[in-house]
């Protein structure tokens, strides 16, 4: 688990909801999903310095908790908080979206099977081979060179 | 090896159990010597690797990242890049980073080795292509190379496996490449499409890189030390080497190294060889002081460290609307050499090989998007992904990066390993001659995208942490003042110190260089076996 505070942890919950909102068109939740938002808290690891540094930064720009600004507020400081980006911005985004789109339901909502590449594997059609023809007719590209 | 607590002396100690070092050892070992290997990471299950869980996306950002400096295991070293327009890439374990690449394995060309003579830069080898040939074909059968036969762009060889499947992105890249009239053929490369020497074929995990669950792709651990130990080789991991000792008549004596519990140990041999890569082997060199030695081991030229060379890389991407494999396949596919070769009509000299590469997964897709400002957030964000996510082209240009000497490794004086053993620091600039080929290339891959129906082209100049290819720091020669080794790996101030790592490059080509690295150290392995009774002359 990770060492956020409540405070940090909602404004985490909340910036992933703003990321990625639940989708009733694609039948995906969002990546607020108590599901997937335990994902991101448990697995967190060695990236959590840097998240509380970003959420310590959303914190600032929004003059106290992220969540508890309302819509219109809430949108501009996220704005603002992406335009200046930084490492710990990249590395709040990534830890949330390697937990949403692992999640089974979203795998499955992009056409994919919810399971890790091994032992299954996938396969990989021949193709054309017929397309090299032309490359095989061509002269040497390679330099001669001196001994 | 040890009597009592005391290391007993061995005829070979060999630091460092990549590429390199497990080809010298492979070869060494019929020599009947007593062969040690030093390596200061750990063996690594093939279950150990992330495409055996559904983490196997993140795992890369974290243990299988290629920056040792993220991954940050206790078995890595860290390294001040700061000074450094490219970040460094590797990977520290029994195999060491043929267990962290792409297994894309072309050869250097025969140009390569004549760039003074030639192209009036740089210098030339003091060996040639045609030198190594026998040398490539082994490294060949002993890695176990896929690939096709009849390629124009390249001299002859005689892959012994079929290619890897061209697929949908393979097929993009070919009628475009037609299109344009310009030089494709696929890839040699070091994952298995059959069954051989005790590899499984690919079943197309994808995410290659940080290593095959399956075992198809080729890694040392799996290709030359089974066979190396088999006859003989003996290999300890987690074993740190320190610095390299020499005794009261300037030869080495042996290695001052940690020992899996952190114990200080002494290793006596009668020949070292380094295999520790363009950063490891000079940091050992200049981290091994003494008397005799004041600016580092096999340093009177004065050029340990200098002269890094380590490949920019741009790359340029783009969308088609269809589906393509995505990550569901080898990453690499197909290579070009319609530029490798000088052409005086360009404002650079030398060349690059173009590298046709298929995309990531959903999770580096998603990443990568978010971090070019393209994936929006809020209700937006579904529609989008869904346009990129496996509709990904993605070209490499992997550009000749010449030598100079302002790039170079050098001892922190601040940063230490876990042991306690000064880190290296890396000071390095792109050239002009590099910028100005880089531009071409990426202009070219941009018509290659635009040919096969791209869109929303994206490029990248130099890409955070690629291609972790580490040259030039130990190079080769026949003057001692121009160079650290002889045209056989031997130092010219240590007659018992071999180097057979990518630091004996005099020059760096427009290729991945594991092949041609190895290829160097099966010669130097050979040299020494036709010379075993004249070695230290």
């Amino acid at each position: 688990m990770s060492d956020l505070t409540p405070a940090e942890s909602r404004d985490l919950r909340c910036v992933a909801g703003m990321m990625i909102p639940a989708s009733a068109e694609f039948d995906v939740p969002g990546a607020d999903d108590a599901l997937i938002f335990a994902d991101i808290v448990g697995t967190m690891g060695r990236d959590t310095a840097q998240v509380r540094e970003a959420l310590g930064a959303l914190a600032a720009l929004a003059g106290g908790p992220v969540a508890d600004l309302d819509t219109a507020r809430r949108d501009a400081v996220v704005l603002a908080f992406r335009e200046r980006g930084g490492v710990a911005a990249a590395t709040l985004s990534r830890v949330i979206l390697q937990c949403y789109y692992r999640d089974d339901r979203v795998v499955r909502s992009l056409g994919l099977e919810p399971r890790p590449p091994f032992p299954k594997g996938h396969t990989l059609e021949q193709g054309d081979w017929s397309l090299l023809d032309p490359v095989r007719k061509r002269a040497k590209l390679w330099r001669d060179a001196p001994s | 090896m040890t009597n009592g607590g005391r290391n007993e002396i061995v005829d070979v100690l060999i630091i460092g159990s990549g590429a390199s070092g497990a080809a010298v050892a492979w070869s060494l070992a019929e020599t009947k010597m007593r062969i040690l290997c030093l390596e200061q990471g750990d063996w690594i299950k093939q279950s150990d690797f992330p495409s055996n869980g559904r983490d196997w996306e993140a795992r890369r950002y974290g243990d299988f990242d290629i920056s040792p400096n993220r991954r940050g295991r206790d078995t890595d070293y860290p390294i001040n890049e700061h000074n450094s327009a490219m970040k460094i890439a590797n990977f520290n374990g029994v195999g060491g980073g043929t267990v962290m690449y792409t297994a894309h394995f072309p050869r250097m060309h025969p140009s390569d080795f004549r760039v003074r003579s030639l192209d009036a830069v740089a210098d030339d080898w003091p060996i040639d292509y045609a030198t190594l040939e026998p040398f490539f074909a082994e490294n060949d059968r002993m890695m176990g190379v896929s690939g096709l036969a009849g390629d124009p762009g390249v001299p002859p060889r005689q892959p012994p496996m079929p290619p890897l499947p061209l697929g949908r992105t393979g097929m993009q890249y070919a009628r475009a490449m037609n299109k344009l009239g310009w030089h494709w053929w696929p890839s040699d490369s070091t994952i298995a499409t059959t069954e051989y020497d005790g590899r499984a074929p690919c079943i197309n995990l994808g995410h290659c890189t940080p290593g095959c669950a399956q075992g198809a792709k080729a890694s040392t651990d799996i290709t030359y030390w089974p066979h190396a130990i088999r006859a003989g080789v003996e290999l300890r991991p987690r074993c740190r080497v320190r610095e390299i000792t020499v005794n009261e008549h300037g030869m080495a004596s042996g290695a001052i190294y940690y020992d899996p519990d952190g114990v200080e140990q002494f290793q006596p041999a009668e020949v070292v060889i380094l295999a520790c890569n363009g950063i490891g082997t000079p940091r050992l060199l200049l981290n091994s002081v003494s008397a005799r030695f004041p600016n580092g081991l096999a340093n009177s030229s004065g050029l340990v460290g200098k002269n890094l060379m380590l490949h920019p890389w741009p790359q340029v991407g783009g969308y088609v609307d269809e589906r393509v494999d995505g990550d569901h396949a080898p990453m690499i596919n197909l290579w070009s050499k319609e530029f490798y070769e000088t052409d005086p009509s360009r404002d650079f000299v030398r060349g690059y090989t173009l590298q046709f590469a298929r995309a990531g997964g959903v999770v580096s897709e998603a990443v990568d998007s978010e971090s070019r400002g393209v994936l929006p957030w809020g209700a937006g964000h579904h529609q989008e992904f869904r346009k990129l996510f496996h509709k990904r082209l993605r070209i490499g240009i992997a550009c000749e990066d010449l030598p100079e000497e302002h790039n170079r490794v050098t001892i922190d004086p601040v940063l230490k390993d876990s042991h306690g053993i000064p880190a290296p620091r890396i000071d390095y600039v792109i050239s002009e001659n590099t910028r100005r080929m880089m531009e071409h290339g990426i202009a070219r891959a941009s018509e290659i995208l635009t040919a096969a129906g791209a869109t929303n082209l994206f490029t990248s100049r130099t890409v955070l942490n690629t291609p972790g290819h580490l040259l030039g720091t130990a190079r080769m020669g026949n003057d001692p003042e121009r160079s650290v080794v002889n045209a056989w790996g031997r130092s010219h101030d240590v007659k018992n110190l071999f180097i057979v790592d990518g630091s004996i490059w005099v020059t760096s080509g427009g290729v991945n260089p594991t092949s041609t690295i190895q290829a160097l150290a099966l010669y130097v392995a050979d040299s020494m076996k036709r010379r075993l009774a004249t070695l230290f002359d």
